[in-house]
């Protein structure tokens, strides 16, 4: 074991498994002579080549849906969207291509292919900033996860390569811990906690659909991901000095869903928040709060308080990014407000 | 608005040098690509066929042409006027009609129907009913091949509306650049289900639109098998030695409406009977009888084969299940509990 940043769990577990797997490739838009915009291909294409890692044009549909054509014909493609905004100009091959193809051919086709992208607010405004996870736990076929420390990236990532049907990984910006090559320095946030830092060397894998409890705690629970896991983490270590007990799970895929975990949780301490970067309409703590009230009703002593994102493209403007997006202090709003019944 | 006359673009069926065996074959795949056309429009017609299709009736010797340049284990992505494509790569007819009947017996059991078609033990991936969604996808079968280091050449077959996709630029230029083992078909059918391509195409000269990407493009007459065939052949085998893509513009005429009984009003009743004058089972038949390669009674053996494989077809789906309300869980991913979480 040894501290990675995200960035170098994420490489590792693809560069681990192209050794040992010749059919797995990397596509993507810089992801070769720049080593990817977020430095995440580092060294890979010096490793294996121009025939293992393609530096395509910027043409996300194209290459999307090439991934596709590969991964049906025995290859296990990676492909990297520079930013999770840009994978709307491939909506069509992701939506109803990869995600359609194992049901429409009766069981025949397998799409074993992984795609991953940057996601979250930091500065750069309303197409390079949105959270998108909603949009693709809304479509059956895909698989959908979201490391939130190093350690679960590299076991997620690893899985996912090894799976038979398509899995999006989407990756926040500020969690990375690395500095886009030219980019200057590496973007950060004073709350990243440095839990789940520490990394083995050797391959492993981290199964979809098994939610990771983060910080254990009895008197209410926080149901979170990527960047939000983080700061409900802050969250929860300063309610502990007000002798707030907090419980913060990481569901890790939000498809599937560990719903057992949650659900165990929200029935042991009977007060619920959920929080997501992404909007709350339509959103990921819509889903989830459902989950929590549809199944788990009886055990609430007060109705689940959602945390998300404002019903708004990101704003560029410092003070106005920040009131959109769920910081600290709303996350502690929402726990007081849970509480308060 | 105008659209291309069939004396055009009409070229002479030249039988000479190949073995009988194969030019009936080519009689053969065309054939069964009609009359399971025809058998499909009747029962539509008479029965509860569900959902809907769209008929490649007319536009057999572009897809019999092409698939008999290449090996079964060759990739094809078909698009949603697919039922030729399927029976020319020898996709048998029993399980195609189970499919159209939406049986558990069928190609894809049932669970992608008309539009949806494909085997992947021989080589076809898919038809793809977005237009144009197929172009990248046997663009990266040919990637896979250049990986593997197989000879594998891979083959789209999309029609003349298709080429106002983003993807089919997006897809040419990338097969260019990296010399991909790939030939684009565009089957020039001549309607985008109801525009002309003048109406919606800058420029008409559809073999022309690789030239932005250095990609050759070539002309044929659609309704010629031995030609589309000669061509395709030629395009196949430049692309299995690392000669890299080849555009095929396959002239031809979609001779039913649409989509199942859509009257294709937006055109008039002379051309129509223009082009079906042209009929390339018809132009074959004449052009095998004049050279006396294949004979009559040979030919009428063919169709009484092809009336019988349609007829046991029809059989073989009445025959089959039909799909459980259920079925669908098994196949939204490899590992059936995931598909419903553990709700």
């Amino acid at each position: 074991m040894r501290p990675l940043s995200i960035s170098e769990a994420l490489r590792e577990a693809m560069v681990q498994e192209m050794r040992s797997d010749p059919n797995v490739i990397l596509l993507g838009e810089d992801v070769g002579r720049f080593n990817g915009a977020f430095n995440v291909s580092n060294g890979m294409l010096d490793e294996f080549g121009p025939k293992r890692v393609w530096d395509t044009p910027i043409s996300e549909a194209g290459f999307m849906g090439m991934g596709i054509g590969a991964a049906l014909t025995g290859l296990r493609p990676i492909i990297e969207f520079q930013y999770a905004d840009f994978m709307f100009c491939a909506m069509d091959q992701i939506v109803n291509e990869a995600a359609k193809l194992r049901l429409m051919s009766g069981g025949q086709a397998s799409v074993p292919i992984v795609f991953r992208a940057p996601q979250g607010a930091t500065g750069r405004a309303a197409q390079h900033s949105q959270s998108v996870e909603a949009f693709f736990m809304h479509t059956p076929g895909l698989y959908v996860a979201l490391p939130s420390t190093p350690y679960d990236a590299k076991g997620l990532m690893t899985r996912a390569i090894r799976m038979n049907d398509p899995v999006l990984i989407l990756e926040h910006k500020l969690l990375y811990g690395s500095a886009s090559p030219g980019g200057g320095k590496a973007l950060s946030d004073s709350t990243i906690s440095s839990i789940g830092s520490d990394v083995p060397e050797e391959q492993y894998e981290i199964p979809f659909g098994k939610a990771d409890i983060k910080r254990a705690g009895k008197d209410v629970t926080i149901i979170a991901t990527l960047m939000m896991i983080h700061r409900s983490l802050a969250v929860a270590a300063d309610l502990e000095k007000e002798g707030i007990s907090c419980e913060v799970i990481d569901p890790r895929t939000l498809v599937p869903l560990d719903e057992d975990t949650l659900l165990t949780s929200a029935k042991k301490t009977n007060r619920v928040v959920v929080v997501s970067e992404d909007i709350s309409r339509g959103g990921v703590t819509a889903e989830l709060s459902t989950l929590i009230m549809d199944r788990a009703f009886d055990y609430l002593d007060a109705p689940v308080v959602r945390v998300a994102a404002d019903n708004t493209p990101i704003p560029f403007g410092p003070a106005a990014e920040r009131h959109v997006i769920p910081q600290i202090e709303d996350i502690k709003k929402a726990v007081y407000k849970v509480l308060e019944d | 608005m105008s659209f291309k006359r069939p004396e055009e673009i009409s070229s002479p069926i030249v039988m000479g040098g190949y073995d009988k065996s194969f030019l009936k074959l080519l009689y053969l795949r065309m054939v069964r690509a009609r009359e399971f056309e025809e058998q499909l429009y009747y029962l539509f017609l008479t029965t509860k066929m569900p959902g809907t299709m769209h008929q490649a009736t007319g536009q057999e010797a572009v897809a019999v042409g092409v698939a008999s340049a290449l090996n079964t284990n060759d990739y094809v992505t078909s698009t949603h006027r697919g039922h030729a494509h399927c029976i020319a790569k020898d996709v048998p007819l029993n399980v195609m009609m189970a499919e159209m009947f939406a049986k558990r017996n069928g190609v894809c059991k049932g669970m992608g129907g008309s539009m949806h078609l494909c085997d992947f033990s021989r080589g076809m991936l898919g038809a793809f009913g977005i237009v144009g969604a197929g172009i990248p996808i046997a663009t990266g079968a040919a990637l896979t091949s250049v990986v593997k280091g197989t000879p594998q050449v891979a083959v789209s077959f999309f029609g003349d509306g298709a080429i106002n996709e983003g993807v089919f630029h997006e897809s040419l230029n990338m097969a260019a650049l990296w010399k991909l083992p790939v030939v684009y078909v565009i089957e020039n059918n001549q309607y985008a289900l109801s525009m002309p391509n003048d109406l919606v195409s800058a420029v008409t000269d559809l073999s022309s639109r690789g030239s932005s990407y250095g990609i050759p493009g070539v002309k044929v007459d659609g309704n010629n098998v031995i030609a589309v065939y000669e061509t395709a052949k030629k395009a196949v085998e430049k692309a299995r030695n690392g000669g890299g893509p080849t555009i095929l513009e396959c002239i031809t005429y979609r001779i039913r409406g649409h989509a199942r009984f859509e009257p294709a009003e937006y055109r008039n009743k002379e051309e129509v009977e223009l082009w079906e004058k042209f009929d390339p089972i018809k132009r074959f038949k004449e052009a095998a009888l004049s050279s006396g390669d294949i004979t009559e009674v040979e030919l009428e053996n063919i169709n009484q084969q092809v009336e019988a494989e349609i007829a046991s077809a029809v059989d073989f789906a009445n025959s089959g299940e039909d799909v459980g309300a259920e079925d669908y869980k098994k196949f939204i991913y490899e590992i059936p509990s995931e598909s419903e979480g553990n709700r």
